[in-house]
């Protein structure tokens, strides 16, 4: 049953007329035109479709859009801009991270809630606060140098 | 900004601005983006034509065209240092254009890790040319000898008088060099063309060999790049297609009326290729979920899983070769002191793409278009073409990058599925995979068992050695979906497949007296629309067969009393060989051993030492891991790796790449294993298919790079990956004790030897 949504996306409102059951990446991709987030598996097992939905790390993919109702949703594209960087894009950039990089939404919008909560966070939290992330060309390394310069616990 | 949404009609205009813009940002300014045939007299693309390689805009920006394309190491950056700094201008005034069948020739793809090593020739001798070219210009209307000339950033000057000067720009920009090279008639991987100029010497280089970073990059952290899954036309259809429940088994009815309150959604048959397709995309993936179809019967293709390589050792050969015979390895073997053998297996892996793949056909009557994330666009067009009835030049396929590539994935099948669709429903059709079709109906890695025997003498020297491998070939399907016998739209449609029996021999320099390598492959588990059809994943057979032979090389020197250095040190004699064995000893303060530690305590530490060369890359690495004993768990946890790939193009490229390399070899060591039943792959997800995660990955990873200026770039997107695995079955050797011969070395397989040792 179609509903008329709306949601609050990278700080603009849009009006989406879909099924509340639809998976809310379907809606950013299809109805609101935001790329960014990827359909990696629909299963909530590999974080390329994250974005944050009041702050927190959520996988689109399995989030139904009539949850979401009015609340604030980011993806990576509204975390920062090449003019107003968040910390991890200027340190993803800084590190040459990507291979692909269709996993990107996942690693840098997990690990923005990981250093709001801890700022200077251990390699061991940071691995943990990521695991279960997947990303198939074995950029973990400069993952990690990246989450450490941005936070500024690289030597 | 770049348009996402692109007007059919504009896309179907050969050479239409606006899908040059969606490729080439700017380009729509000038008509030197554009196809061949344009006014102005573009010459037509082809490799013997400069105007193919390389022009110049006229505010004197510079443009190549790679026929090759990068899947993420940066191989564009790599090209567009060596063409600008043949042509002595600045990095960034270059723009690289990859993987449009429009405006560029068909160098191969990106393939084989030859994107620098063969693609980067024809770009390197063709800038030069160009160069050659605009001095003699620039000589002509200065009124200077072209050795009296000087270029710096694309402005010629007098040597005797700097205010004498003229720009690339001013030169030629936005006309065509109108000029002939020398080409040697063939198309992909080997081709070349050339002109009469001499290329830099690599002591002038000035921009090769510095660590330009991808601008790319940017566009990924920012959310900004368009993937090939964000392409989007307009009036543009979405299709999921079915696969069957048991391999090999067709449909026999489909029940449309089962979609029917799904808006839109409507059943696309094509003999066994079974599709929905609606104009939303969720309407799709719901419509393939409910779609009831009745399949025929489960036919039971293939063995019990763990019978795979028994199966493997039983099953009569198809093919074989024997590409390394020296010396009488058989008398050897009689009149050894000792004999040492062993077997190595290696199973069924998947590319499983960071996303399933994803592609955009739009077939009309009289041409078509294609969207692909391909390693081998030029090659798509062919194969659209035919799925299409049309020829080739009426069809345009345009590389966008992809949920990432490492071979001959599931891309090459989306295209086909794609076309096949539009053309059924004469509408342009995207196609995406669902994560299940990803994993579990991609090509795979194949299987295969590896034997190696070795003779030595009382003093422990190798008297004589052998290798033999033995599993599935690694083309069931071809390199490319240029035909379609080689995808699953073609099978399913009536196109028979043909392998092509292929294998191979370890690679690199032990100068053993008596040698003999060799193989043989066997059938096919079904012939056709396999979900276990093999097909290239990176470094093809590589990994398989060096974790073998690089493994049995440890078990040979220990055996022998040697140190497993040492040991490769004395049978390897080529001394660039030697170097890099060296080199990544030292670096990593290797200390000679014979006996495994095999610690005592919970956590068991050992290093293991491996070396491989492919087609002149040549890799050495040590591995230190931690193995845990009440759990199993293997950690890989630093790697030293030592790499001479020849002159080095830019460094921190190179060394991520190795990095990339290590890890995702690491991933399919410990971790990665197709595994099915007797009628279908269970491994279908990341859970059931799992691969490394971050907290697998390694504290570090070092890196030695031997740059030889004089010797030609070789490749680096592969030749790491195979030397990987052996070391880090070799350091758990040295760690525990136990030789693991299987892979993946898994907790449950790590702890089952733990308990028998």
């Amino acid at each position: 049953m179609t509903q008329r949504i709306r949601l609050v996306v990278d700080g603009k409102t849009a009006e989406v007329d879909a099924d509340p059951a639809m998976p809310l990446l379907y809606a950013l991709r299809a109805d609101v035109g935001l790329d960014n987030p990827k359909f990696g598996c629909g299963l909530a097992q590999c974080g390329a479709c994250t974005v944050h939905v009041d702050g927190r790390p959520t996988r689109s993919c399995v989030t139904p859009v009539g949850a979401v109702k009015g609340r604030k949703i980011t993806t990576l594209a509204g975390l920062g801009t090449p003019e107003k960087p968040h910390a991890l894009q200027a340190a993803w950039v800084a590190e040459q991270v990507p291979q692909c990089g269709y996993c990107t939404s996942g690693w840098i919008m997990t690990a923005a809630a990981l250093l709001r909560n801890t700022p200077k966070p251990s390699d061991k939290q940071i691995r943990q606060a990521l695991a279960g992330l997947k990303c198939r060309c074995g950029t973990h390394m400069a993952i990690l140098r990246a989450v450490k310069r941005a936070a500024g616990t690289t030597a | 900004m770049r348009s996402t949404t692109l007007s059919r009609r504009d896309l179907l205009k050969a050479g239409g601005a606006l899908v040059v813009s969606f490729m080439i940002p700017g380009a729509a300014q000038t008509a030197l983006g554009q196809a061949g045939g344009a006014a102005g007299g573009k010459p037509p693309l082809l490799p013997d034509e400069l105007d193919s390689w390389i022009a110049v805009l006229p505010d004197g920006r510079v443009r190549a065209f790679f026929g090759k394309m990068d899947m993420g190491q940066g191989v564009d950056v790599a090209i567009g240092q060596i063409v600008a700094e043949e042509l002595d201008v600045a990095f960034d005034r270059v723009t690289v254009v990859m993987g449009d069948t429009a405006f560029t020739c068909n160098q191969g793809g990106a393939s084989g890790s030859t994107g620098v090593q063969r693609g980067g020739v024809t770009l390197r001798l063709a800038a030069a040319e160009a160069r050659r070219l605009l001095l003699k210009r620039a000589s002509d209307k200065l009124g200077v000898p072209v050795d009296q000339l000087t270029v710096r950033d694309g402005v010629v000057s007098a040597a005797a008088d700097p205010q004498r000067r003229v720009s690339y720009g001013e030169l030629i920009g936005g006309q065509h060099f109108q000029h002939k090279l020398e080409w040697n008639k063939q198309y992909g991987n080997p081709l070349l063309a050339k002109g009469q100029a001499k290329p830099k010497d690599p002591g002038q280089y000035t921009i090769v060999g510095r660590s330009i970073p991808q601008r790319v990059i940017a566009d990924k952290a920012y959310g900004k790049l368009q993937y090939v899954t964000d392409v989007k036309v307009e009036g543009m259809l979405h299709a999921r297609v079915i696969r069957p429940p048991s391999a090999g088994c067709g449909p026999v009815a489909v029940d449309a009326a089962s979609i029917a309150g799904i808006p839109g959604a409507r059943v696309v048959r094509e003999k066994d290729l079974v599709a929905v397709v609606a104009e939303r995309e969720w309407d799709a993936v719901r419509a393939a979920r409910a779609l009831k179809v009745t399949w025929a019967p489960p036919c039971h293709p293939f063995p019990p899983m763990e019978t795979l390589y028994d199966h493997i050792r039983q099953a009569k050969g198809i093919g074989s070769q024997v590409p390394v015979n020296k010396g009488d390895v058989d008398a050897a073997l009689k009149t050894a002191h000792r004999v040492i053998e062993a077997e190595y297996e290696w199973p069924m892996q998947s590319h499983a793409s960071m996303g399933p793949a994803c592609a955009v056909a739009d077939v009309r009557a009289d041409g078509a278009r294609l969207w692909t994330g391909s390693q081998k666009p030029h090659y798509g067009r062919n194969g659209v073409a035919r799925i299409a009835g049309l020829p080739p030049e009426k069809v345009r396929a345009t590389w966008i990058p992809g949920p990432g590539s490492y071979g001959r994935n599931d891309a090459g099948d989306a295209a086909l599925d794609a076309a096949l669709l539009s053309k059924l429903t004469g509408k342009p059709v995207r196609v995406q995979y669902m994560r299940h079709e990803g994993t579990g109906w991609d090509p795979k890695g194949p299987a295969g068992v590896f034997r190696g025997r070795a003779g030595l003498d009382a003093q422990g020297n190798v008297v004589a050695y052998e290798f033999f491998g033995k599993g599935f070939t690694r083309q069931d399907v071809a390199t490319t979906e240029n035909d379609p016998k080689d995808t699953l739209a073609g099978q399913l449609t009536g196109y028979t497949p043909k392998p092509t029996i292929l294998f191979q021999v370890p690679a690199e320099a032990y100068d053993f007296a008596n040698k003999r390598c060799g193989w043989e492959c066997i059938a096919p588990l079904l012939d056709k629309a396999s979900p276990l059809r093999t097909g290239h994943l990176r470094d093809p057979l590589g990994a398989e067969t060096h974790f073998a032979s690089e493994s049995f090389i440890d078990e040979i020197a220990l055996a022998g009393g040697g140190d497993p250095v040492a040991f490769r040190l004395q049978y390897v004699k080529d001394p660039r060989h030697a170097a890099v064995i060296t080199a990544a000893a030292e670096k990593a303060g290797w200390t000679a051993r014979i006996n495994p530690r095999r610690g005592k305590g919970n956590v068991m530490v050992g290093r293991g030492f491996s070396y491989t060369e492919r087609n002149g890359t040549i890799v050495a690495v040590v591995a230190e891991v931690e193995v845990d004993r009440r759990t199993g768990r293997v950690w890989a946890k630093r790697f030293t790796v030592a790499h001479d790939c020849g002159l080095v193009i830019n460094p921190k490229g190179l060394e991520l790449t190795i990095e990339g390399n290590v890890v995702q070899a690491i991933s399919r060591t410990l971790f990665e294993e197709v595994r099915f039943d007797r009628d279908q792959v269970l491994s279908v997800d990341w859970a059931s298919y799992p691969i490394l995660e971050i907290q697998d990955a390694p504290e570090r990873i070092d890196v030695v790079l031997i740059n030889r200026p004089d010797v030609a770039a070789s490749g680096a997107g592969e030749p790491s990956t195979r030397t990987v695995p052996a070391a880090i079955a070799n350091a758990i050797f040295d760690a525990t004790g136990m030789r693991m011969r299987r892979v993946p070395i898994t907790p449950e397989r790590m702890k089952a030897a733990l308990a028998r040792a």
